[in-house]
């Protein structure tokens, strides 16, 4: 029996400026195991980012607020939890990891600093243990010559480099929860592949549950057991890996399907994008946000939001027209899109 | 870094022979005679001859030059006709007074205006931010000297809490010595502190954006060291640089100020011997101040690498490739 | 080809003038700006009609009335010591610091700016030559540096320009060459230069209006800080000569008499202070709206 970590209700945030309110996360719940691995795909924009920072409690307030939902670590309400309390869970319970290595390490502090500052802040030891420790971290993540490595400055390490130093800063205090925000996007192809691996086998070590956010649906089905589909603040769709691989239900996971890269693209050809682009959050919308966008939409889509719905075991989605008994014919979505091209 | 500071003192000589240059020809700028102009109207024919001859005003314009620049490489600024006294021991009197001035000053500008920027940043747009922005903009707009009679005004002639002209010296006892210190310096510190609120406001503003504090912040650090570790180191530099430009306001400010409250440093030399048209000693002293705001920035510079480690590797990569 | 020419110059034109707008609009929208304006335009309208406004001669002493406080005998501020009537002085003095404030950032401006492009566009000694020597006058104390040439040159309006217009150059200087270089970077000047156009006509017509827009917010600051310079060397006696109405030396003569009438004193440096701040908050609402990542 899989036992739970993280369990994430109805999570709303939103940005208040002057008259404007964004809604960038609007009803977001899932819930993750331990050691489990959950990725959440989107276009940019779509809220992955703002999720995943409310679950440390770190989006900037003002002018964000988290404006209701729940999210509970291992029984904790951590949206209940002091400050002090919730600082003892970062970087040591749940730790975050950022897109661009390049500006997520201080420029300032040689990274040994900045590895053995996380560890004791959550760990009484000394500074020489630490010390020690930060090496042996560094040398985990597969960093050449860490006693040597451990004085210098970000800026004299490469992007994958670090990446990786990120990864050992991550891991220093042993977390229950890694949360990677892009972790490869900003980095080499050949590079990226490399991080996923050392994360991969990380968390065999660590036993650590990962979420794993990304554009990339490639490194979902490499390194997930489970996918949340985010458009324009909401879950469209979340199931097992297998499920969204092999029988995607949303219109707008079929969309970021086809615009994946794939080796049987045909490189002359355009790669197909979604047409249109995501609808402006600080506007209430009523139906389906993605229904201006969608070329199944009905009238219903523009007037009525569509429950989330259990179509086979754990595999839910929101759309009027993807229930048990009713079904889309996804490749009509792609004769309609040939018709457009020719 | 050692050659980098070498490398630095090098590249300062041409700038101080341009100093020295400048000051020079602005004293051969005076129109007419100058030995007649500094003695007056009434002087006779023979004091003005003897003066010439002592100023060696009557020999070619580049001897004159190589005499000036020989002296001062033996720190020889030339004789005071006025004060009777060789002008490098009247600028080595005054000059304690204007660093005593100055000093503080950019202490309580920096003790004041830096917290007061931060604080600014990480509250912006509470009525905090509001009102530091507020009082640092007025603050940079400040005439000094006006400032200075107000104070005066309010805090001397009204309220009669501090004098209002001159320094208390050591010897009448530390209490004195700072009643004197306080009109002067904060006068002084006005514009230096605001400027320091503006410029840490909004290099803060900058920093705290960035994703090297979310990371810091992800790792549970207590803001407090967030704020003051890893975003103030960061948005130090701009504010090193700001500090070095102000330490030649500062000097340039404490003419005023010293004129103001009698305090007995450089600038009040300056002003006294401009009365006395004694240009040898307004050249000497302006000459020193230039000096000193040279070797200043020499050492703001040199600290800026010890800041910011970046500029130090690029620099290295440059020097081994 | 030529109609080709006029269609684009007036596009290039039509352009501009969208944006000129929208940087008007920016200004006034901005609060703060739209208030500097505001101080700006009263200071223009009161050294105009200065003789309109003023109730008496600005120079007119009378020795019975002298030291009068506020309002008595129909002197709006009182009287100074020669029984001159402060507000009145007041208001003409606004023509020397308007007058100083802007011909001295003239004079500065043009002899950087010169010195600036030279240094920047030729690039090699020329450069290292204007710069070190700009180094070296950026050495003074920009007060200390209008004060020496004062005592110099000698008091009086015409060589406060000069002093403070001296002192202004090595700022300017600086500015417009980082400019130029910035400018010369881009491949729109490589692509000219290699169609063989004259010097004279890149710089005119190619580096300078690009310099425009920090040229003109650096301008705007600038006089702010030479009408603080007027007023401090009128303070220091070495500015403008008496009795023309000066706020710094009035400031200066207002101290003499701090006790009896502070108001001399006090409004002096207030219309200072007024005028600065005015000045400055144009200038930073000019920076905002025109680029607000601009490095000055
Ligand atoms: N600091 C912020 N202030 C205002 N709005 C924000 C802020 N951060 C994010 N948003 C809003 O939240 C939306 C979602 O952003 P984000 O979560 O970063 O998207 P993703 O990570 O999926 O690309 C954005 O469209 C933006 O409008
Ligand atoms: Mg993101």
């Amino acid at each position: 029996m899989p036992e739970e970590l993280l369990r994430v209700e109805n999570l709303q945030v939103e940005f208040r400026s002057g008259l404007t309110t964004t809604k960038a996360v609007n009803g977001v719940s899932f819930t993750l195991n331990k050691k489990e691995n959950i990725g959440i795909v989107g276009e940019s924009g779509s809220g992955k980012s703002v999720t995943a920072t409310s679950l440390l409690r770190l989006i900037p307030e003002p002018p964000g607020i988290i404006s209701d939902g729940n999210i509970f670590f291992e029984e904790k309400d951590l949206l209940k939890l002091s400050k002090k309390e919730m600082r003892a869970i970062r970087g040591n319970e749940i730790s975050m990891i950022f897109q661009d290595p390049s500006t997520s390490l201080n420029p300032v502090y040689t990274v040994g600093n900045q590895i053995i500052e996380s560890i004791r802040t959550h760990e009484k030891i000394s500074k020489k243990e630490a010390k020690q420790k930060a090496i042996k971290m560094l040398e985990l993540v597969g960093i050449p010559s860490p006693e040597k490595r451990i004085n210098m400055y970000p800026h004299e390490f490469s992007g994958g480099m670090r990446q990786r130093v990120m990864i050992a800063i991550a891991l220093a205090c042993n977390p229950k929860l890694l949360i990677a925000d892009e972790p490869t996007t900003a980095l080499d192809v050949t590079v990226q592949a490399q991080i996923l691996d050392l994360m991969k086998n990380l968390q065999d070590e660590f036993n650590t549950a990962i979420i794993m956010i990304t554009h990339d649906l490639g490194v979902v089905w490499e390194t997930c057991d489970k996918v949340l589909v985010m458009y324009a603040g909401n879950v469209v769709e979340s199931g097992t890996v297998e499920q969204i691989h092999d029988n995607p239900m949303h219109p707008y996971t079929w969309g970021l399907l086809d615009s994946q890269i794939t080796e049987s693209v045909n490189n002359d050809e355009p790669l197909p994008t979604i047409p249109g682009s995501p609808p402006d959050l600080s506007q209430e919308v009523r139906g389906c946000p993605f229904a201006a966008r969608c070329p199944f939409a009905q009238d219903i889509c523009f007037s009525k939001k569509p429950e989330m719905v259990e179509t086979e075991d754990n595999h839910y989605v929101s759309c009027h027209f993807q229930t048990k008994d009713k079904r889309l014919d996804r490749k009509e979505q792609q004769n309609d899109r040939a018709i457009v091209k020719g | 870094m050692g050659k980098y500071i070498i490398k630095r003192i090098i590249n300062m000589i041409p700038t101080l022979l341009i100093v020295a240059i400048i000051v020079f020809l602005i004293t051969r700028m005076i129109p007419g005679d100058p030995a007649a102009v500094m003695l007056g109207p009434q002087a006779s024919v023979q004091e003005v001859e003897k003066l010439t001859e002592e100023l060696g005003l009557n020999k070619p314009l580049h001897i004159q030059f190589f005499d000036y620049i020989g002296n001062l490489l033996q720190g020889d600024f030339g004789n005071s006709l006025t004060y009777n006294q060789p002008i490098a021991d009247l600028i080595m009197d005054r000059f304690p007074n204007t660093v005593i001035l100055a000093i503080s000053a950019l202490i309580i500008a920096i003790m004041i205006g830096v917290p007061a920027g931060i604080i600014s940043a990480t509250r912006q747009n509470s009525i905090l931010d509001y009102t530091v922005t507020t009082i640092s903009l007025i603050g940079v707009s400040m005439p000094v000297f006006w400032l200075g009679v107000m104070l005066v005004l309010y805090f001397s002639v009204n309220l009669g809490w501090f004098p209002s002209t001159g320094m208390g010296s050591m010897d009448e006892g530390f209490f004195t010595f700072i009643r004197h210190l306080i009109l002067p310096s904060l006068t002084l510190a006005t514009i230096p502190m605001s400027q320091f609120a503006r410029i840490t406001r909004s290099s803060m503003l900058e920093v705290v954006s960035q994703d090297y504090v979310k990371t810091a912040r992800s790792k549970g650090v207590r803001e407090f060291i967030v704020i003051c570790k890893h975003a103030f180191k960061n948005a130090f530099t701009p504010l090193l640089t700001v500090m070095g430009l102000q330490i030649s306001s500062l000097l340039g400010g404490a003419v005023l100020t010293e004129t103001i409250f009698s305090w007995p440093g450089m600038g009040l030399l300056i002003i006294d011997a401009i009365e006395k048209r004694d240009f040898v000693v307004v050249q000497g002293t302006v000459l020193f101040i230039a000096l000193i705001f040279v070797v200043v920035n020499l050492v703001v510079d040199i600290l800026y690498k010890v800041v910011n480690p970046k500029i130090n590797y690029s620099s290295n990569k440059g020097g081994t490739s | 080809m030529t109609s080709l020419q006029a269609t684009e110059a007036a596009e290039v034109m039509e352009r501009t003038r969208k944006r000129e707008r929208s940087v008007f609009r920016k200004l006034i929208k901005n609060r703060l700006a739209a208030f500097g304006l505001f101080v700006i335009a009263l200071l223009f309208v009161t050294a105009i009609f200065a003789p309109v406004i003023a109730t008496h001669p600005p120079n007119q002493m009378d020795v019975t009335k002298s030291l009068l406080g506020p309002g008595e005998a129909g002197h709006l501020l009182g009287t100074d010591s020669y029984g001159r009537d402060i507000f009145s002085r007041l208001i003409y003095g606004s023509r020397v610091s308007l007058i100083v404030g802007i011909a001295a950032v003239v004079f500065g401006a043009f002899f950087g700016s010169f010195l600036g492009v030279i240094a920047g566009y030729f690039g090699g000694k020329f450069d290292s030559i204007i710069m070190r020597i700009m180094d070296g006058l950026f050495a003074f104390p920009f007060i200390l540096l209008a004060i020496t040439l004062m005592t110099v040159l000698g008091q009086g309006l015409v060589n406060a320009i000069i002093a403070i217009g001296i002192a202004n150059i090595p700022g300017f200087a600086r500015v417009v060459r980082g400019q130029v270089l910035n400018v010369k970077e881009s491949e729109y000047i490589a692509v000219t230069k290699s169609l063989g156009a004259k010097h004279s006509r890149i710089i005119f017509q190619h580096v300078l209006p690009n310099s425009f827009a920090p040229l003109i917010v650096y301008a705007t600051m600038s006089v702010a800080g030479a009408i603080i310079s007027e007023a401090s060397l009128s303070f220091l006696g070495l500015g403008i000569q008496p009795p023309t109405a000066s706020w710094g030396s009035m400031l200066q003569e207002g101290r003499n008499f701090l006790v009896l009438n502070p108001h001399m004193a006090t409004f002096s440096g207030l219309a200072i202070l007024i005028t600065v701040l005015g000045i400055n908050l144009f200038g930073d609402g000019l920076r905002d709206a025109l680029d607000p990542k601009m490095k000055l």
